[in-house]
């Protein structure tokens, strides 16, 4: 997507990561300021499912032609699940960042660590800083 | 230290590309675009149809006099006496031993009057080791770096695109020319660093921004640094910096054919003992087989032991793979030989390939 968007219902990371939290799973991604400021995604480097994923750490990389990027986990978990789909069509990480670029889901260990995340303003005002 | 050592220096077409939204970084001292659009979407401009790049970063020196032929000879590694006045030719700037200070083109303007045209980063060290080799000879060696912005044309529709917007004649490949740019003198280098057919205009900086919007009024996509990165390391051309350094000589680099140690020039007698004896090692290109991108300082590794470091790697638009280049051990380099990159811990496998890793199918 051409405009910065940043939906409503995610909690926000400060190191530029997304959460859906829904129950005790999440799932997550990179917001349209990490994909825009990386440039064209041209590969996503899954985690395996079954990986413990440490709240403010990296857990997989995304790389456009130029760089590579770190995944920060926005909170702490097992993956459940990752976006296979990104294998062949990394760009849709521009696309569709809260969408079909999603890029794993997370059975949460520490739900409570939600409460530490930026919701949409905060990190919006976080960013015009 | 002069400011342009120290302050970030901007191109005459810096508001342009601003402009035109394009993601700006530093490089070589310099402010410079790095993609507009996406690097993907540049890099296949180029090789599909016409792309510019905004090259005004690099330096231009001027040598004339009566010795201009026998400095350059001394100090360049090409045989210079073979370019004839409008010609150009690709040269090493060496050491004593051998190392390479910079790579450049130079191009003959009169029997006595060359352009050089140097890497921005090595401007300043060019030009001072320039004057120190100059001294026992009858030539000046200016610094014309302010008189010209530098657009780099280039793609199999530039010539058309140039010659219908412009309205000049344009030289042969390898070949340079006097023309008129915006009514100002200007000149036509029938070169550049894509793999792909194109010119490389030297302007009047005053002129640089109105013949930049004609260009791009006439259809040619503006390509940053970033493209052309990736486009000549398709074609495996090398990159002072990561390919060349003055660590290396140009034989390990794969650059013996534009070394002629006849001439005698500064480091020719290393030259000639490396291409006689051999070099420890070579630089290769190499694309990853499976999956990864391989990045420049990645180990290359062949049955567990490191055999070398990638010097440059990317994602290759052209060839949709991760690829790059690497400084191996030479009983290593033989193209077909399977390695692996260590990329950031994950082990990736790539085999040698023959250069250019891209190559234009006609």
């Amino acid at each position: 997507m051409a405009e910065a968007n940043y939906p409503e219902d995610l909690r926000y990371h400060e190191e530029h990561d997304w959460a859906r939290i829904e129950g005790d799973q999440a799932t997550m991604g990179i917001t349209w300021y990490a994909q825009d400021s990386l440039g064209e995604v041209v590969f996503f480097d899954p985690p395996e499912v079954g990986a413990t994923v440490q709240k403010d750490s990296s857990y997989a990389e995304v790389e456009s032609v130029k760089a590579v990027s770190d995944v920060i986990a926005p909170l702490s978990g097992e993956i459940v699940e990752v976006n296979d789909a990104l294998q062949d069509n990394p760009e849709k990480v521009n696309e569709d960042p809260y969408g079909d670029g999603w890029l794993v889901k997370v059975r949460l260990s520490a739900p409570e660590e939600a409460e530490t995340l930026l919701g949409v303003q905060e990190y919006r005002k976080m960013l015009d800083r | 230290m002069s400011d342009a050592a120290t302050a970030t220096r901007r191109t005459p077409l810096y508001e342009r590309h601003v402009e035109l939204g394009a993601k700006i970084v530093p490089f070589a001292g310099w402010e410079m675009p790095v993609q507009y659009e996406g690097i993907r979407e540049e890099h296949s401009a180029v090789r599909r149809h016409v792309g510019m790049f905004d090259v005004s970063h690099m330096g231009e020196v001027e040598v004339e006099g009566h010795d201009a032929l026998a400095f350059l000879q001394r100090v360049l590694s090409n045989d210079v006496a073979k370019i004839e006045i409008g010609g150009a030719q690709y040269s090493c700037l060496c050491q004593e031993d051998g190392g390479v200070l910079d790579d450049l083109f130079v191009y003959r303007l009169g029997a006595d009057r060359f352009l050089i045209v140097t890497n921005a980063a090595n401007h300043e060290t060019d030009l001072a080791w320039l004057g120190r080799q100059s001294r026992q000879f009858d030539v000046i060696v200016r610094d014309v770096a302010d008189r010209y912005a530098m657009l780099a044309v280039q793609g199999p529709h530039a010539r058309a695109v140039l010659s219908s917007a412009l309205g000049i004649e344009l030289p042969p490949r390898f070949h340079v020319s006097h023309v008129r740019v915006g009514r100002r003198p200007a000149l036509a280098c029938g070169t550049g660093y894509t793999g792909e057919d194109g010119v490389e205009l030297l302007i009047d900086p005053e002129v640089a921004s109105p013949i930049w919007a004609e260009l791009l009024d006439a259809g040619v996509v503006p390509c940053g640094l970033g493209a052309r990165d990736t486009l000549r390391l398709e074609v495996c051309f090398p990159l002072h910096g990561n390919e060349l350094t003055p660590e290396r000589n140009p034989v390990e680099a794969g650059l013996g054919w534009c070394c002629k140690e006849a001439t005698g020039f500064v480091g020719s007698e290393a030259i000639a003992r490396a291409r006689a004896e051999g070099t420890a090692e070579t630089l290769v290109a190499f694309t990853i087989e499976d999956k990864g991108i391989p990045r420049e300082g990645n180990p290359v590794l062949r049955d567990d032991e490191q055999v070398g470091v990638v010097t440059s790697g990317t994602f290759a638009p052209s060839l949709e793979l991760g690829a790059g280049m690497a400084y191996v051990s030479t009983e290593q380099a033989e193209v077909g030989t399977e390695i692996e990159i260590d990329v950031r811990g994950k082990r990736r496998r790539a085999r040698i390939a023959s250069k250019p890793l891209y190559a234009k199918r006609s």
